[in-house]
């Protein structure tokens, strides 16, 4: 007699809760083979901006935190997400459609990535910001710090490997994400949604949206209140560039995709962390 | 209602049971507790109760030779061919592990030094872990440290750290060697082994690959032969400067890269605008803090002569206040001095400062009868020329002098070979920066004293050493 | 309605507040209240108070571990401290009534279990707390001046104060009109707190300052100067309608200015920490507070009170942890 599994219903994650799509619809997710794997929450232009509220909600705290114990946090989720990797190896394998050895390897540079994006937060200021040699008796400073509240359009094909390298760097400096799952295969965003829930990360930090792309991230960019876009994930250069005008309305700061999906395995450098702060300079005099 | 007013706080131990010590230690080499060739040992003791805690190895040339050789081993053939990925997740883990064990850490430090628990507790354990994690962080980034594209290593490092911070000492020495790709051979103080010896245990723990880390225990023999093994790339000192000097003269003509965190007579300007109450604090916090057994503690206190009657007044209240006695309660404030040696060395500078004509003053507290025990002591009426304004004490022990101006104040607080620490009160910004920029200091203090980070470097100018510790500048004295 | 009996407050005549009169005081500090320019002058003439220092000692203060016989005591007089207190707007005589029986004999289960210090009510509550408290010792205080706001005309406030000092409160607590404060007009609010403080006859005024309004340490040290220089017997936090109430470093601060106060002019003043403390170890760690910033003699009733409601149950939970040695339920203790 085999056992009937218990199956999992596949939500949202926003504000830290695990909500149902506000238009109650889902779609259907199927593996690489064309097999039904789930009915995943379609996120709709309100559930976008409810994301964006839990997410301007978060900053205040998130920001304030001091950097160590952000660095502690996001420690926190590579050890909490290294003790679910059986489960997210099936995962990948299955809507990637790669071999057990493939996805086991992207699973663990998944853990390794955030274990490097944690030693990230208390000492990126050192290294871009610093203090500048003003020619007038004046102690002059400048730091880094985050922007805001950054939308994020997640790379389609690399589902956790992809996901993390773009959600990491962005909230390890301060920052909180709404970020729109790869469409196709959401199924490690939801159970990344999981681990997060589980790891000190307060909720609204990161908000995950599952379903079509065209149905919440027009409403992100042109959202007045996020203060930038990463449009890793849009791989057509026409909706691409429509989404940098509606962008610019706010000035967003738009990272562009880049003509194909990056290879998420090499050193991702500094730049997906610069790209999301802003530079402060403080000017203080110098006498008796 | 006579006894209205009696609010005696009850005793409050820390439970010991926490910890377990073994009768006996070895040294720790090549991944293994082992006996020291000769057999000697030594005891070390608890400086609060003088009761024996443990038989420690006393480690020869010949053990220290072993310990290099392991720690060359390590480095060739694992440590430093090993991705700075993989490091970082040990120093992760030990970090970690730090956390997990930081009670028993606490309490097994608090015996062997004598400290408060609630200052091994709250600030050297949780200092240590997040040493480790912070450099943890950085073993797998040293390309973007500002030293180059490649940094490399330097082989294998020789540490010999005090018995003020016994596991804190040992984190800042060992977390930036390891992460940047180095072994090490790390001798804690001779009266302090305890909690180093339980790091070893730690490091098992961590499945560390052995000889990475290696600990000997031993006295100024050891050190001296760890400083001169020709084997050793890298030698980093924390101590006095007596042995600072020995040692830069021992390395001279080498190849050896070293490190020296040293004595220091930190300032502690207190200006007439200063916010009061907190600079009070900020005085009590620089020289009775570990029983003033810090190098950077703010032993000399500059107060503007106006307001020096009103602060002094201040400062004498709160003392009266310190709870000074068994350093497993937790409502202890001051605990033990580290050793008889030491008792004697604060004894004798306190007679000196006497004899020199500077006014003693004591709140009453009742010391135990056994350990070694010195009450919180402010002496007034100090003037530059008194050996008690020149010379590291060590102990709970403030002099204080006046100043006019704040010329005079920087004048008098760079008049010392020492340099290592300084404290500035006042609500004014601008003043804070300047006398910040004038003090020849490793550390200035604004408004606060005695704070650490592992962000923050750390280290002196002048007789104090050279080097400096913590944050991206601690990487630099262990790459090339 | 009667006057109170008995001049407040309970114990004897020696320990109880002299009258502050302005006039008492040394001569720099009566010429400090001359006028907003000269009140100006004095005020931020006082010390800073670095707000990084001062919470950094209110927490380690709090770390504190009071045990066994230290506890015992420390919650006997915790509860002795308590002004007990309800503030609503559906306050009914037959709430009061029951408040006022919890009062006097906070556990029925332990005639051993002291009263507390006070009941705080409404003014036009006051004379059934006073009918219900008769001779029990446990005073009434009452709020007045329009209290929370104290949005009001000066004669209404003083109308409010008399008109609850009539009714029987031994101990008025007042509001300061922030509004003036923070615009730095000193003097008009000095003037209004001695006009109370006359208002209040021989019943005993408590300054409220609502800190959570006035934001800095630095604010919070000069309206204690003003307020005792104006003559208050107590100086109080908060009302508890507003965020933040009480805090261990605002009371760490006032707790300062007290014992500055009396080395200045050799006169003690109370104070009272209001809203939010809510459980017996907070109400310890503002006992250790006490006991190391204005010293042992405020560790009485008489100098330091406790604005609270829901504490006094955690304080008798506690209580009874320590003589059986079991945890409590709510359910084992009344709710007023």
């Amino acid at each position: 007699m085999t056992r009937i599994d218990v199956r999992k219903t596949y939500k949202l994650y926003v504000g830290g809760a695990f909500p149902r799509s506000e238009s109650g619809r889902s779609y259907v997710v199927e593996d690489a083979k064309g097999k039904f794997l789930a009915n995943a929450a379609q996120a709709s232009r309100k559930d976008a901006r409810d994301a964006v509220q839990a997410a301007r909600k978060a900053f205040a705290g998130w920001s304030a935190r001091t950097p160590y114990n952000r660095g502690q946090v996001v420690y926190r989720i590579a050890e909490v997400l290294e003790s679910r990797a059986a489960q997210l190896v099936d995962e990948v394998q299955r809507g990637e459609g790669e071999t057990k050895r493939q996805a086991q390897a992207s699973v663990e540079a998944t853990v390794d990535r955030l274990v490097w994006y944690a030693g990230w937060a208390d000492k990126l200021a050192q290294v871009v910001g610093g203090t500048n040699p003003v020619a007038a008796p004046y102690f002059d400073f400048s730091l880094p710090e985050p922007t805001g509240v950054v939308a994020v359009v997640a790379p389609q094909e690399s589902s956790l490997l992809g996901l993390v390298s773009v959600v990491a760097p962005v909230v390890v400096t301060g920052n909180t994400v709404v970020v729109a799952a790869s469409a196709e295969r959401p199924v490690p965003a939801i159970t990344l949604s999981e681990v997060l829930a589980t790891s000190d990360v307060p909720g609204g930090v990161v908000n995950v949206l599952t379903g079509p792309i065209g149905d919440t991230v027009p409403t992100l960019a042109a959202h007045m209140d996020v203060n930038a876009l990463d449009l890793t994930g849009v791989s057509d250069p026409a909706t691409a560039a429509d989404l940098e005008r509606a962008a610019a309305e706010n000035l967003k700061r738009v990272l562009r995709p880049e003509a194909a999906e990056p290879d998420w395995t090499l050193d991702p450098g500094l730049d997906r962390m610069t790209r999301f702060l802003e530079t402060k300079t403080v000017w203080h005099p110098v006498g008796i | 209602m006579a006894d209205k007013n009696v609010f005696d706080y009850a005793p409050a131990p820390e439970s010991r049971a926490v910890v377990d010590i073994r009768s006996s230690y070895g040294l720790f080499v090549g991944g293994e507790f082992v006996d020291p060739v000769g057999g000697r040992s030594f005891k070390t003791i608890s400086p609060a109760t003088e009761e024996v805690l443990a038989e420690v190895s006393e480690a020869s040339e010949h053990d220290v030779d072993l310990a290099v050789k392991a720690a060359r081993k390590a480095y060739t053939r694992v440590w430093s061919r090993m991705s700075g990925r993989e490091r970082s997740k040990y120093l992760f883990r030990i970090a970690r592990i730090l956390q997990e064990r930081s009670r028993e850490l606490a309490v097994l430090e608090s015996l062997d030094n004598g400290k408060p628990i609630k200052e091994s507790r709250d600030v050297d354990v949780p200092l240590a872990a997040a040493h480790f994690f912070y450099y943890a962080g950085w073993a797998d980034k040293l390309e973007h440290a500002g030293f180059g594209p490649d940094p490399q290593p330097l082989g294998v490092a020789g540490q010999v750290i005090p018995w003020n911070f016994p596991l804190l000492m040992l984190a800042w020495k060992i977390a930036p060697a390891l992460a940047c790709g180095n072994t090490v051979v790390l001798k804690p103080a001779e009266t302090t082994p305890l909690t180093a010896l339980l790091f070893a245990e730690i490091c098992q723990q961590a499945d560390l690959p052995p000889g990475v880390v290696n600990i000997v225990t031993g006295a100024g023999g050891t050190g001296r032969a760890i400083v001169a093994h020709e084997d050793v790339d890298k030698v980093a000192f924390t101590g006095s400067t007596e042995v600072g000097r020995l040692i830069a003269r021992t390395v001279a003509g080498t190849d050896k890269k070293v490190t020296l965190e040293l004595g220091g007579k930190a300032a502690n300007i207190v200006f007439d605008d200063a916010p009061v109450d907190q600079a009070v604090e900020g005085i009590v916090n620089g020289i009775f803090f570990n029983q003033g057994h810090v190098c950077c503690a703010g032993s000399r206190l500059l107060v503007q002569e106006s307001v020096a009657d009103e602060v002094l007044e201040r400062l004498k209240r709160r003392m009266a206040t310190l709870r000074v006695g068994d350093p497993l309660d937790k409502n202890t404030d001051v605990g033990a001095i580290n050793s008889a040696e030491q008792l004697a060395k604060i004894r004798q500078l306190s007679e000196v400062g006497e004899s020199e004509g500077a006014e003693r003053w004591s709140p009453a507290c009742d010391l135990p009868s056994h350990g070694f025990w010195f009450p919180p002591t402010v002496f007034t009426g100090v003037s530059q020329a008194h050996r008690i304004a020149r010379e590291e004490i060590f102990g709970p022990v403030l002099s204080v002098l006046t100043f006019r101006t704040p010329t005079e104040a920087v004048e008098k607080a760079n008049n010392t070979p020492f340099g290592l620490s300084a404290g500035v009160w006042t609500d004014k910004g601008s003043r804070i920066l300047w006398t910040a920029e004038k003090l020849r200091a490793g550390v200035v203090w604004a408004n606060t004293f005695n704070k650490f980070d592992p962000t923050s470097p750390f280290g002196g100018y002048q007789e104090s050493g050279y080097g400096r510790e913590g944050g991206r500048h601690g990487l630099e004295g262990y790459i090339r | 309605m009667l006057k109170p009996v008995t001049p407040p407050p309970s114990s004897t005549a020696a320990t109880a507040p002299s009258p502050a009169e302005p006039a008492d005081l040394p001569v720099h500090l009566a010429e400090a209240t001359g006028s907003d320019a000269a009140l100006r002058r004095f005020l931020h003439g006082l010390p800073g108070v670095d707000q990084v220092g001062a919470e950094a000692r209110a927490a380690s203060l709090g770390t504190r571990s009071i045990k066994t016989t230290a506890k015992e005591f420390a919650l006997d007089l915790a509860i002795r401290m308590v002004d007990l207190t309800t503030l609503e707007g559906q306050d009914t005589p037959g709430k009061v009534r029951a408040l006022c029986a919890k009062a006097v004999r906070p556990d029925p289960a332990d005639p051993g279990c002291p009263s507390v210090a006070a009941v705080c009510v409404y003014p036009d509550m006051v004379g059934t707390a006073r009918q219900a408290l008769g001779a029990s010792g446990v005073h009434v205080a009452s709020v007045a001046t329009a209290f929370p706001s104290g949005r009001a005309a000066l004669d209404v406030k003083l109308a409010d104060t008399r008109d609850a000092v009539e009714a029987g409160a031994d101990e008025i607590d007042m509001v300061i009109d922030r509004g003036a404060f923070l615009a730095g007009r000193y003097q008009q609010v000095y003037d209004e707190i001695v006009a109370v403080r006359e208002a209040c006859g021989d019943a005993h005024l408590k300054v409220i300052f609502e800190t959570g309004e006035l934001q800095t340490y630095d604010n919070v040290r000069r309206v204690s100067w003003l307020a005792m220089l104006a003559g208050a017997h107590f100086i109080k936090t908060s009302t508890g309608k507003v965020q933040p109430a009480a805090t261990l470093p605002v009371t760490l601060v006032m707790l300062e200015a007290v014992r500055d106060f009396r080395e200045a002019t050799g006169r003690m003043v109370g104070v009272k920490p209001a809203g939010g403390i809510r459980t017996a170890k907070d109400a310890i760690k503002y006992l250790v507070t006490v006991n190391e910033v204005a010293g042992p003699d405020w560790l009485d009733p008489d100098w330091f009170r406790f604005g609270a409601s829901t504490l006094l149950n955690d304080l008798l939970m506690q209580r009874t942890k320590m003589a059986t040695g079991r945890y409590s339920g709510p359910d084992y203790f009344t709710l007023d």
